[in-house]
């Protein structure tokens, strides 16, 4: 079974837990400067939204790579970067359409969510489950269930 | 590894910029924060200066947990000489900005001086830079943080600062930091406004690292599971802080009318469960919750005002979500002036954000003046034309933004409780000890309460101690002296990591001791850790003396000493601190005239 990333930005409270969790996973420091997820907050922190790679099939950062440096995992589905290929032309960067793909200072290459191999730290930081690594063709299993609870069996809300 | 091993240092008169080592013999000793900028103050300043000179020095200070996974990492401390207080004053607050001067490099950032013109600074990583501020003077904390966002065209900034009132000195101004967090009380935003200094903008990108990553991941989740399973943090996350109201209501401790009683009729309207009632047109005044960085509890609360309601009918730029009513706010401007609108309570907690002041020390202060009023000392000439009775919502809003813009009576009112009563010669009904204002807790019904207020170095606050269970347990003065002690060492030390208090409902020192050691190299067992919050409590209290105060100073208000409680479960009680301030000294070895002995000292170091 793939998995991909869930995520539900009523739930985010804004803690940055994921930012940390991502950025130490790859450079072994607490900094979310060098995160590959990023929340964005609105009105004062009324609304918090966790933005990072939708790992899309058909990736534009990976056709757009000139040195083939953006290969998919076949395993994972994730479309990792090479660092030790990668040339740090950025041309990814304009071809990914969300913006999910960044050049880092640090290592001069660029960066994009690795779904850490399979374990994303994000999501196992998240305290409140607006970070989920679900069945990826169920992403909708548990709002679709929601839904059917609310409009047909109310009493089994929780 | 977990500091940064450098500090900041700004002298504002002369412009000059300078890093250097964190003394390290020092933050073995204090750990971090608050203990250790305490140490950096005593060092750097006569503590006897004015603290609206530009002798005083104002610090801001991160933890060596600051900035890392282990849950409640967001915080920082103000450490400086307050004056409302004129003892330290010792401030710390949440939301995002600590992190980011902890990444930015620093462990602590020193300012010395006056700037002859208004400045701000902006910080990105080593890159320091005093930037004027002529455009941001007058303008509002919302403003302000919009303009240098903009002006740097960088929207990664963290921004601490000022509102008009701590630019015109209002003593209960505070700093600001991510539009609705503070570093509340004391007056420390009236000190960076002394200094010329509206603001520090500061984006750090260098990231923290600890001693042994491995074991503080393993230890820091386990914590944060054990803070999950806690009812308290379900509490807090539910409810917020604000269902004290309802167990200050029924334990009738809940200060009402400046304290001439203890419970208030419409608590429930501006307490939890008011915030969540849904009006006939439909409005909520609760929209969600909200962490500061790093926090797996997310106590806060984000809250908007009704637009039919006569503070913001006409005014669309308050038709937006912001920090809504924490406990101690929603008491201050609630049951304290005997107002029961939580429309009105919201808007004047957004005002006090907007403007950068403290609201339990204008909630008491306005509480004081209102009484003022009912005993015709205080008239509407003084008022200017407003009715300043009890539990009158617009005169609570008014007032609230006219403290903040520096306007007619709202300059009296800035004043703070105690300067405002001695102006009009009642100086017995000011509510605080040392010119601070006491925060939502009667110390009638909770003595480890009263002997927690009046002990405090930065005057009346309920942050620097926890005898609460004892307190509720026991309504006798018996037994608080060590409860008492034992919290404030404790609270002393979490304050010095860079993490908050609130945790404290799920971790013992044991929980907070693994997490320490495991970030800071070294051995951290219990008993230091706990030896560095005595020894903060001790210097706090040197620093104290040696700018002038004394004994007489660790005492409350004729009201709680000898009027006895009004109802409640403590009825007919009076605050018993003659008992258990002779014991308070003895448990924390000082002299019955609450000097530190040698003996003392000398244990912890301090000679």
């Amino acid at each position: 079974m793939q998995r991909s990333l869930l995520i539900d930005p009523a739930k985010c409270t804004s803690c940055l837990q994921c930012e940390m969790a991502c950025s130490f996973e790859h450079t072994g420091a607490f900094n979310p400067a060098r995160s590959r997820i990023k929340i964005y907050e609105f009105e004062h922190g009324r609304y918090a939204i966790p933005f990072t790679c939708t790992q899309c099939e058909e990736a534009w950062c990976l056709h757009a790579c000139p040195v083939e440096a953006i290969t998919l995992n076949a395993q994972t589905g994730a479309k990792e970067v090479h660092q030790d290929l990668c040339v740090g032309c950025k041309v990814c960067t304009i071809a990914c359409p969300f913006g999910a793909v960044n050049y880092d200072k640090e290592t001069k290459t660029v960066v994009k969510c690795d779904l850490c191999g399979g374990d994303p730290k994000c999501a196992e930081a998240c305290p409140t489950d607006a970070i989920t690594y679900v069945d990826a063709d169920w992403t909708g299993y548990d709002r679709m269930r929601e839904y059917a609870v609310r409009t047909h069996l109310p009493s089994f809300s929780s | 590894m977990a500091w940064q091993r450098k500090i900041l240092r700004v002298d504002l008169s002369s412009g000059s910029v300078a890093t250097e080592p964190l003394n390290m013999d020092w933050a073995f000793q204090y750990i971090g924060e608050r203990g250790l900028a305490t140490k950096y103050l005593w060092e750097n300043m006569d503590p006897k200066v004015d603290a609206m000179s530009p002798e005083n020095v104002l610090i801001f200070a991160t933890g060596p947990l600051t900035g890392t996974m282990a849950s409640t990492s967001g915080r920082y401390a103000v450490i400086t000489k307050g004056p409302l207080t004129n003892a330290i004053a010792c401030s710390n607050s949440g939301g995002k900005f600590g992190a980011d001067l902890k990444y930015a490099g620093y462990d602590l950032l020193l300012l010395s001086g006056k700037s002859p013109q208004p400045v701000y600074l902006h910080i990105v990583d080593d890159q320091v830079e005093i930037l004027p501020a002529d455009e941001l003077w007058g303008r509002s904390v919302w403003e302000t943080e919009a303009w240098i966002r903009s002006q740097q065209q960088n929207p990664h900034l963290k921004i601490a600062c000022i509102g008009v009132a701590g630019e015109r000195g209002v003593y209960y101004s505070c700093i600001v930091n991510d539009l609705h967090r503070a570093a509340g009380r004391s007056g420390v935003g009236a000190v960076m406004g002394s200094k010329n200094l509206k603001a520090i903008a500061v984006q750090g990108t260098k990231g923290v690292t600890v001693a042994d990553p491995k074991k503080f991941m393993q230890v820091t989740y386990e914590m944060k599971k054990l803070l999950e399973n806690d009812p308290g943090r379900k509490g807090l996350t539910k409810l917020g802080t604000n269902a004290m109201m309802e167990t200050m209501q029924e334990f009738g401790g809940l200060p009402t009318r400046n304290f001439q009683q203890v419970q208030f009729d419409g608590y429930d309207k501006v307490g939890a469960r008011g915030m969540r009632v849904r009006k006939p047109n439909g409005h909520v005044n609760l929209i969600t919750n909200k962490a500061c960085f790093g926090c797996t509890i997310a106590c806060g609360r984000i809250a908007h005002i009704d637009k039919e309601h006569f503070t913001i009918v006409n005014r669309k730029e308050y038709w937006h979500a912001s920090g809504g009513l924490e406990y101690e706010t929603a008491y201050a401007f609630g049951p304290m002036v005997g107002v029961d609108d939580i429309d009105a309570c919201t808007f004047a907690g957004f005002l006090m954000n907007e403007h950068g002041m403290d609201p339990i020390s204008f909630g008491v202060t306005l509480a004081a003046a209102m009484e003022l009023y009912e005993m015709g000392v205080i008239t509407r000439e003084d008022t200017d034309g407003v009715e300043l009775n009890f539990g009158n919502a617009e005169a609570l809003t008014i007032m609230a933004e006219k403290t903040g813009k520096y306007e007619g009576f709202g300059q009296v009112l800035g004043l703070g409780s105690k300067r405002l009563c001695e102006k009009y010669g009642h100086p017995e009904l000011f509510m605080g000890v040392k010119g601070q204002e006491f925060a939502g807790y009667d110390s009638r019904a909770l003595q480890g309460m009263g002997l927690g207020y009046a002990t405090s170095n930065r005057g009346a606050c309920h942050l620097k101690h926890d005898t609460f269970e004892v307190d509720m347990d026991d309504q006798s003065g018996n037994g608080k002296a060590k409860p008492c002690k034992t919290s404030q060492d404790f609270v002393a030390m979490i304050d010095s990591t860079g993490l908050c208090l609130f945790p404290a409902s799920a971790w013992g020192t044991t929980e907070f001791q693994q997490q320490i050691d495991a970030a800071c190299e070294g051995d951290w067992n219990e008993q230091r850790i706990l030896e560095c919050g005595e020894r903060t409590w001790n210097l706090e209290r040197q620093f104290n003396l040696a700018a002038g105060l004394t004994a007489a100073d660790d005492t409350l208000p004729p009201r709680l000493l000898e009027v006895p409680a009004p109802g409640g479960t403590a009825k007919g009680k009076v605050c018993e601190l003659d008992k258990m301030l002779p014991e308070y000294y003895a448990e924390r070895g000082w002299t019955s005239e609450g000097v530190p002995t040698e003996h003392t000292l000398n244990r912890l170091g301090l000679t």
